[in-house]
């Protein structure tokens, strides 16, 4: 379980988050709604401690990262997989080098169970057979995928996506959407996903908070088919 | 910022990518890339560059000191003027222009892509990912280079003063080698080292501290040759005082 505790964070004159309190369930799936430039992407990276924070905590299975020293930071974030906005691949890694890194990194898995595992999760996204490529010759929204599976590979009890549809076709989308749900079912797992698109909110949401002028508000029933 | 604060940055930047917990399996291939890297690939232009300088040497040492001394003394002097100054000192400055912009201009675009944010969420620290292995590398590549920068500069000036000065090997070598002094040689290849620390810091540090786009990104790779340049300088006086002072 993750708790988000009044967390405040501005940049110079300008309020992004402001006493901002959430908490996410065991395998629950929280949808962050807001428009452009809100701070989305700024609240997911102050809860993993990417971005420092005013004030306010967030507690990760009773943990603070806020008190965190940096190696329990790693141990928190260990069971964490993050898809970035801009999907944040490595560029001078191939995509099964992206995928197998965290392994080689983080367990004693053998090259060829690496590989494997690699297989398996390209499988997963429906990416198979694009191992061998690099980031820069695949498109959007292929990347996305493939971050995705990145993301999954150490089996992370969290998952969370920044803006994990926009940009994307409405097949690609659907896909997408798809998959978050797909591996929610899988894998057990809760998490954030960070959206300004209401259907993709709507489809994967377990609760859908609202982020608007540095505000979070949870937005009830009546109120999601208000926005229809 | 001032003087003092940005040194002290500096430094720490440095510990903080050494003094770390790692392990030799993980990072010995990516140690070896970056030996690869700065040496094999600074190969080529070394050995031009040392070519001229042992060129510019003897042509220079033997119009200064023309018919005043024993021909032998030109083995002498440009065999130390080569290994106490001008083998590390040129090396390190031409690797710095090489490998200091490269190293910079990596590292801060994967910082404005996120890259790096995306090592810290896979809890792998960026500086053992990414600074370790090119300070590492460059620390066990640039000595080696600058030995055989030595040994072209050498080699070649010896040539020019044999077909062309009227001075057979013998006697160039024998000027080289009654006159060498093991301090002269392991000196200059202690400069190289901590010349060798200055430029992947250099690259690492501001690559590490871009924010913003391309342009603070070009202007990284800049910063990061000019700054290994002046410590490369001011290093070289500094270690030349405690040492030959
Ligand atoms: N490093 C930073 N320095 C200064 N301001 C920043 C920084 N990062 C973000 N901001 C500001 O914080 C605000 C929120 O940014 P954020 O990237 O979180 O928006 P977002 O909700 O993710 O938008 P989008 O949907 O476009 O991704 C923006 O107005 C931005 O100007
Ligand atoms: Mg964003």
């Amino acid at each position: 379980m993750i708790r988000v505790e009044n967390l405040s964070k501005s940049f110079n004159s300008q309020v992004v988050l402001d006493d901002v309190s959430f908490c996410i369930d065991d395998g629950s799936l929280v949808v962050v709604l807001g428009p452009s430039g809100t701070g989305k992407s700024v609240l997911l990276k102050s809860i993993l401690g990417l971005m420092s924070v005013d004030s306010g905590e967030v507690i990760f299975d009773g943990k603070s990262i806020q008190n965190a020293t940096a190696n329990e930071l790693y141990e928190i974030r260990k069971q964490v997989g993050f898809v970035f906005q801009g999907t944040a691949l490595f560029d001078s890694m191939n995509v099964a080098e992206n995928i197998a890194l965290p392994l080689r990194e983080h367990t004693n898995l053998s090259s060829k169970d690496i590989r494997e595992r690699v297989c398996h999760l390209l499988e997963v996204v429906g990416m198979e057979g694009k191992a061998d490529l690099y980031p820069q010759s695949l498109s959007g929204g292929m990347k996305r995928l493939i971050a995705v599976a990145r993301a999954l590979a150490l089996g992370p009890r969290y998952l969370f996506y920044d803006e994990p549809t926009t940009g994307l076709d409405p097949i690609m989308t659907d896909r997408v959407v798809a998959l978050i749900k797909d591996l929610k079912k899988r894998y057990k797992n809760s998490g954030i996903v960070v959206t300004h698109d209401l259907s993709t909110a709507k489809a994967v949401g377990d609760q859908i908070y609202m982020l608007k002028k540095g505000k979070i508000t949870k937005l009830t029933k009546i109120e999601k088919e208000l926005y229809d | 910022m001032n003087l003092f604060s940005a040194i002290g940055d500096f430094s720490s930047f440095f510990f903080r990518s050494i003094f770390i917990p790692w392990q030799l399996k993980h990072t010995r291939y990516r140690i070896l890339r970056q030996v690869f890297e700065v040496g094999i690939g600074s190969l080529p232009i070394i050995l031009i560059i040392a070519a001229f300088v042992g060129l510019v040497s003897i042509v220079q040492t033997s119009y200064q000191v023309a018919g005043t001394v024993p021909r032998y003394i030109l083995g002498m002097t440009v065999g130390r003027m080569v290994m106490i100054e001008l083998g590390p000192i040129l090396t390190a400055l031409m690797v710095s222009g090489r490998c200091a912009s490269s190293m910079a201009a990596e590292i801060g675009t994967m910082r404005v892509t996120e890259q790096i944010d995306a090592l810290e969420i896979m809890a792998i620290n960026p500086h053992r990912f990414l600074s370790l292995p090119r300070i590492v590398g460059t620390f066990i590549a640039l000595p080696v280079l600058t030995v055989i920068a030595e040994l072209d500069a050498l080699l070649v000036s010896g040539a020019y003063a044999h077909f062309f000065l009227d001075i057979p090997f013998g006697v160039f070598n024998y000027g080289l080698t009654h006159f060498f002094y093991a301090k002269d040689f392991f000196g200059g290849l202690v400069k190289s080292l901590f010349f060798a620390i200055v430029i992947a810091t250099a690259g690492c540090y501001f690559g590490f501290n871009v924010r913003g786009g391309a342009r603070e990104v070009g202007r990284a790779a800049t910063y990061a040759v000019v700054t290994a340049s002046i410590l490369i300088l001011t290093l070289d006086f500094l270690i030349a005082l405690v040492i030959f002072g």
